[in-house]
């Protein structure tokens, strides 16, 4: 599928539910499980395409420096573009040592 | 009318804190999209109409996994479903306005601008003007959209051997998605681990993106039921 199709797509499947409150209003109401669910699907998103892809680099030491890097300056709550940059320079490092 | 444009003003002048948080994280995604694969039309575009930070990102990491189109279209609905209940609360506070502007409400509904307009007008009677909502979402559209051009501008001058470990700042960002809500919640912690757990079997049996639907849905779903045992 091309690029810009998989785009089109993407705008469609999340602009649809922002938009259905809108037209329905009042008229819908989720049961408390579905809204529990909806809640718990980033985490399990984040899980997912963390593990076990950042294991899956020219070796799993790069991901597992790195990934340990991006844990504690998370854990530090330094802001999120620091903690990507760090991540990033402690995969460049492992790459120039191993 | 002249109260329309007030209110849209004060909209911008309330969403422009959401737009500087948003700049720097859209540059961040810039850079990977390119790294990604995608050009500057594709990349920008997505920002563009599909206007969701974190799917985005998910997207660029698909991208790269090599997942297929519509599994990343699949995340990408699950992903961003959580939309749903945030536009429910969105619509609730705002004043009764027309169709067309409870679409244009509705497009720029994100986790951000979400919390913005519930939790700074809670306990606050009042509706919200149309208006100032859209003024707000501006904001950060404008925000979200100039850093992702910044971004796949810049990402033709990062060195070759940066842009390969530059995969590792999706990671990065992804866990530091992931660590604040891991802190305070225990359901969080089950849900993502569970969903580590299960994409990795999947990805022995399936290909990288539907383990990734699939890990997902499940994921969310022990989650739900082990609180649902707590409640």
């Amino acid at each position: 599928m091309k690029p810009i199709l998989i785009i089109l797509g993407m705008m469609l499947v999340t602009y649809t539910p922002r938009l259905l409150p809108g037209l329905l209003m009042e008229r819908f109401h989720p049961p408390a499980w579905f809204e529990k669910w909806l809640k718990n699907i980033p985490y399990a998103a984040l899980g997912a395409l963390i593990v076990p892809g950042i294991f899956a680099g020219e070796t799993w030491l790069i991901g597992l420096v790195s990934g340990a890097v991006a844990v504690i300056l998370s854990l530090l709550r330094v802001h999120i573009v620091l903690v990507m940059a760090g991540a990033v320079l402690a995969a460049y490092g492992v790459q120039v040592l191993f | 009318m002249r109260r329309n444009s007030k209110e849209f003003i004060r909209g911008i002048k309330a969403g422009l804190p959401i737009g500087a948080g948003y700049f720097p994280i859209a540059v961040a995604y810039g850079a990977l999209a390119m790294e990604a694969g995608l050009g500057i039309r594709d990349a920008s575009l997505m920002s563009l109409i599909v206007f969701a930070g974190a799917s985005q990102f998910m997207a660029a990491g698909m991208f790269i996994a090599g997942a297929g189109g519509l599994q990343i279209i699949a995340t990408t609905f699950f992903v961003n479903l959580r939309h749903l209940i945030m536009s429910l609360s969105v619509h609730h506070k705002l004043e009764p306005t027309g169709l067309g502007l409870r679409a244009l409400v509705s497009f720029g509904v994100t986790d951000e601008t979400f919390a913005f307009l519930t939790l700074q007008t809670e306990g606050e009677t009042s509706k919200i003007n149309p208006y100032f909502t859209i003024g707000l979402n501006t904001a950060a559209y404008v925000g979200w959209n100039l850093g992702t051009l910044l971004g796949c501008f810049s990402a033709q001058i990062i060195p070759a051997e940066i842009s390969t470990a530059m995969t590792f700042g999706l990671y990065a960002l992804f866990i530091g998605l992931l660590m604040p809500s891991v802190r305070r919640s225990r359901v969080a912690v089950v849900v993502a681990g569970a969903s580590m757990i299960l994409n990795t079997l999947f990805c022995l049996v399936l290909d990288t993106g539907w383990a990734m639907v699939l890990a997902t849905i499940a994921g969310a779903a022990i989650g739900t039921a082990v609180s649902e045992g707590e409640a």
